[in-house]
């Protein structure tokens, strides 16, 4: 028997986070919540999560940075998916494959939102096969 | 300590360039607005090519020039500085003070004029008044910057706000669409019940920011006059009966018989609705609400406390941004825009009040908003006036 992969989900938007969760879940995932940047940073230190998915303006309008440089910190082999609507918003291009952002990017994918279930399971499939 | 200004002087005269130098060695402008006095540095050029050629290479601030020179004329000069778009000013030196080169170098973009000859004083005179056109005019154009800058971010937030409710709810009709939930309808009741909460929510944050544009803009009409915030308070208190019925939550009126003072009656209708709404929805069930008034003398403060879920230090202190809600369990189920406060703050400006909070966690918060019981005329909007006080 295989144990369940945990997956980190930081998101404050409560019912954004049930959603992925709720996805997440339907496909055998074992899910910690975390709502906003402080409950995730504290997630981070009893859990170790196979794949962390965050959202990036929470508390702060990095939070999703900072919480992806601390993962990336404690656990290098962790991937992680940043969750963003910074790009449809402000036309600003970053992404971890972009040359001017690549260096400070931690994240592996970046996603704009709104998620749809389908693209979401794609990647996350991807990331831990 | 002073701030230097460049300032080239143009003319095919040495004397002239010369004397232009002496008289302005020693200038030192100052400007009521400005913290810092200006002085002067004066280069020379005896030629328009030698002028355009020091305007590329050390960009003055101001330039002093002749109208009639040996090869490219003081007007070409004017033209090609145009086509750079520096926020130079020029002043036209000329013999020939005729209505016809005023015109024609105005046109051009000079700035103003000085007639050949001219005293040291006339001279003096003439870069003071450009000096203080040109720092105003910087001043200007960096408070206008500023203000750009803020509405970008405030725009980036708004829309921030307005993308999560969407998100929200597509996400729930995703999940609908694709049967995740169950098979049977109500295991998708929490869903829809998500669903219209947080359009409602949307609604409520549209609503109030219509409420914030038309406060700042100066649109909205103000009709001072006197009333009785005593039955001000006691009619919001009715309005928000059944709201806080429906939590169980009793809300009490303390104060005077009457408390007079001047003011417009949808003002005040504005403070005390954000007052006892907040303090009904972030209170617990069956929780109490009290509004106290009291007469200060010149000044009135309005308390509105509650036994509700209060907050951290660190919450309060975050309070009073914009769009700033406080995110946490225990306000899943809470409507709010964000803006409340803000709008709060502003009104209360209008008054020369202000706001104070004080909150403890789980025991409950509360609100005091001073205002002056005369009014002054309205000044300009100054930010963010309001003061947090915080309780240990």
């Amino acid at each position: 028997m295989t144990t369940k992969k945990k997956i980190l989900i930081v998101e404050d938007d409560i019912d954004q986070l049930d959603h992925l969760a709720m996805i997440l879940k339907a496909d055998g995932y074992e899910v910690i919540s975390a709502q906003g940047q402080t409950e995730g940073e504290e997630a981070i230190l009893t859990a170790i999560p196979d794949l962390a998915i965050l959202d990036l303006m929470m508390e702060n309008m990095d939070s999703g940075f900072v919480l992806c440089h601390q993962i990336k910190h404690l656990y290098p082999e962790t991937p992680v998916i940043l969750l963003t609507a910074v790009r449809s918003e402000t036309g600003v291009d970053f992404s971890p494959k972009s040359k001017g952002s690549a260096s400070w990017i931690k994240a592996d994918v970046m996603l704009d939102k709104p998620i749809r279930p389908e693209q979401l399971r794609v990647e996350v499939r991807r990331l831990m096969a | 300590m002073n701030e230097t200004l460049h300032l080239l002087v143009v003319d095919d005269e040495v004397g002239m360039r010369l004397a232009v130098e002496r008289a302005l060695r020693h200038l030192t402008v100052s400007l009521p607005d400005l913290p810092n006095d200006i002085d002067f540095r004066v280069s020379q050029a005896e030629s328009g090519e030698a002028a355009l050629a020091l305007i590329e290479s050390d960009p003055p601030d101001l330039i002093l020039l002749d109208y009639k020179l040996p090869g490219i004329s003081g007007l070409d000069v004017l033209t090609a500085l145009q086509a750079r778009k520096l926020d130079t000013l020029v002043v036209m030196i000329t013999a020939y003070a005729s209505l016809e080169t005023a015109v024609q170098a105005t046109k051009s973009g000079a700035f103003d004029f000085l007639a050949k000859p001219f005293t040291p004083d006339e001279l003096r005179a003439t870069v003071q008044k450009i000096t203080q056109h040109c720092m105003l005019q910087r001043e200007a154009s960096k408070l206008a910057e500023e203000r750009r800058q803020i509405r970008f971010e405030f725009l980036s937030v708004l829309a921030h706000e307005l993308k999560s409710p969407l998100a929200a709810v597509e996400g729930n009709l995703f999940i609908l669409r694709d049967h995740m939930a169950g098979d049977a309808i109500q295991d998708y009741d929490h869903l829809v019940n998500r669903s219209i909460l947080r359009l409602e929510g949307m609604k409520k944050l549209i609503f109030d920011l219509l409420d914030l544009t038309r406060i700042e803009s100066g649109q909205k009409k103000r009709t001072l006059q006197e009333v009785d915030l005593c039955a001000a308070a006691r009619q919001a208190i009715e309005t928000h009966g059944a709201m806080a019925a429906e939590k169980g939550v009793a809300i009490a009126f303390e104060g005077p018989e009457s408390l007079r003072m001047q003011a417009d009656a949808g003002e005040l209708e504005m403070i005390f609705n954000n007052l006892i709404s907040n303090a009904v929805k972030y209170n617990k069930d069956d929780g109490k609400v009290t509004v106290a008034l009291s007469d200060l003398g010149p000044v009135v403060a309005i308390a509105v406390r509650d036994t509700g879920i209060g907050m951290t230090q660190a919450e309060v202190a975050r309070l009073f941004s914009e769009f700033t809600r406080i995110k946490n369990r225990k306000t899943i189920n809470i409507l709010g825009s964000g803006l409340g406060l803000s709008i709060l703050k502003r009104v209360s400006h209008f008054y020369g009040g202000q706001v104070q909070v004080e909150s403890e966690p789980d025991q409950g918060s509360t609100f005091t908003i001073t205002l002056q019981k005369e009014p002054a005329p309205l000044l300009p909007a100054t930010e963010h006036v309001a003061t947090v006080v915080q309780t240990s």
